[in-house]
């Protein structure tokens, strides 16, 4: 069962095992300007992702 | 990854503190760090009254729960600028951050002014800005003028000793990154934490000016403060999020690069990196014969030429539950 990520409300499948930190590689994005929430609780970078998880990154950059 | 305090699951982890906390130990770390820097750049003390500014957004209404867990003496100011209304740019954008300064206020028991830019001026923020044709294609230059003025005018009236926004370190390290660019002396020499009052301005404080943007983000989402995720449809694409971007970068290879960029900074100017600002700056600064703030325009300030419609004395909607 693969992992879905959700990022500006687009979601994103990928396997299972990656990391967190190994997820944002992928993605090409700073984990910097972003937290994580895994079923709604937020996450560590080392965490990794589980079958079935659904992954929120949310983005916590504003341009105001 | 554990908690450094308790050694239970960490929620965080702050590279550039090489810290990582639990939910509970977080809360109270953020609360006390926020404490420490309203302390050490003397922004204001617990007799005094503080307006904050509160957009509906993570980092604004992080502020206030925090200076209300503190026990300071705050009210909110909530600006409706009129983003969104009557469908234009697709979301509702102003009343759907009202909503969440008005729930954050009635939760607590609160008191929240709300100034309404329409109704008090007869045009929202993207309407004037059409009309004078100010700051370009974006309204974005039009909504700060509008809202420091907004902001000195209630918070002079209701005789609030400061003024605190919740500039995050992210938004003070592009400011610095932007003034530095062009090495703008004035605007770089202007820079702080606080900016003391002045006839018809009252004092300004940023208390998150050392809080990195994700730390107040997490802050809102573990105390459970909901806030508006959606960004302000103009703000897509400007150089604030551009330089943001730039600084996140640096900052995910190099941890503290924003800290370090912006603490150094103050220190250098501490140092004497610039010089004082000339007499001749102060001695040029006269009140507005309209509305009673400083401006250095011959005559009528800035906010008083973009927007005719005028009422100085008009106050503030006060939605308060208290």
């Amino acid at each position: 069962m693969p992992v879905t990520v959700i990022i500006r409300k687009k979601e994103l499948t990928f396997e299972a095992g990656l990391t967190v930190f190994q997820l944002f590689t992928r993605l090409g994005l700073p984990l910097e300007a972003y937290l994580v929430l895994r079923n709604g609780e937020l996450i560590t970078e080392d965490e990794h992702l589980r079958e079935g998880d659904v992954i929120e990154l949310i983005a916590v950059i504003s341009g105001g | 990854m554990r908690c450094r305090t308790c050694h239970t699951k960490a929620v965080i982890n702050m590279r550039h503190h090489r810290l990582s906390l639990c939910k509970d130990h977080y809360l109270d770390w953020f609360v006390e760090q926020t404490g420490k820097t309203i302390k050490k750049y003397h922004m204001f003390g617990h007799s005094q009254r503080v307006l904050v500014a509160v957009s509906g957004g993570k980092d604004s209404l992080s502020l206030w729960d925090v200076l209300w867990r503190l026990g300071y003496n705050a009210d909110g100011l909530y600006i409706n600028l009129g983003i969104g209304a009557d469908g234009e740019g697709g979301l509702p954008y102003s009343d759907l951050s009202a909503e969440h300064a008005s729930r954050f206020a009635s939760e607590r028991g609160l008191k929240l002014l709300q100034v309404n830019i329409r109704q008090e001026y007869g045009e929202t923020i993207p309407e004037i800005a059409a009309r004078t044709r100010h700051g370009g294609d974006r309204p974005c230059s039009v909504c700060g003028l509008v809202k420091r003025h907004v902001m000195n005018r209630v918070a002079a009236q209701g005789g609030y000793a400061v003024l605190t926004t919740a500039h995050n370190l992210d938004d003070e390290a592009a400011v610095l990154f932007s003034n530095a660019l062009t090495w703008s002396s004035e605007l770089l020499r202007r820079q702080a934490p606080v900016l003391e009052e002045g006839e018809g301005l009252t004092r300004k404080a940023k208390p998150f000016c050392r809080v990195y943007e994700r730390e107040s983000a997490a802050y809102a989402i573990l105390r459970g403060i909901p806030y508006i995720h959606d960004e302000c449809p103009y703000a897509e694409g400007s150089t604030t999020l551009y330089y943001k971007e730039i600084l996140n970068q640096l900052e995910t290879k190099r941890p503290s690069s924003k800290l370090t960029y912006y603490t150094t900074f103050l220190k250098a100017k501490d140092e004497g990196l610039f010089t004082p600002e000339p007499p001749e700056e102060h001695k040029a600064l006269h009140p507005c014969p309209s509305c009673g703030q400083l401006t250095s325009a011959a005559e009528r300030c800035a906010f008083c030429r973009l927007v005719p419609g005028l009422k100085p004395g008009a106050s503030p909607d006060q939605a308060t539950s208290r």
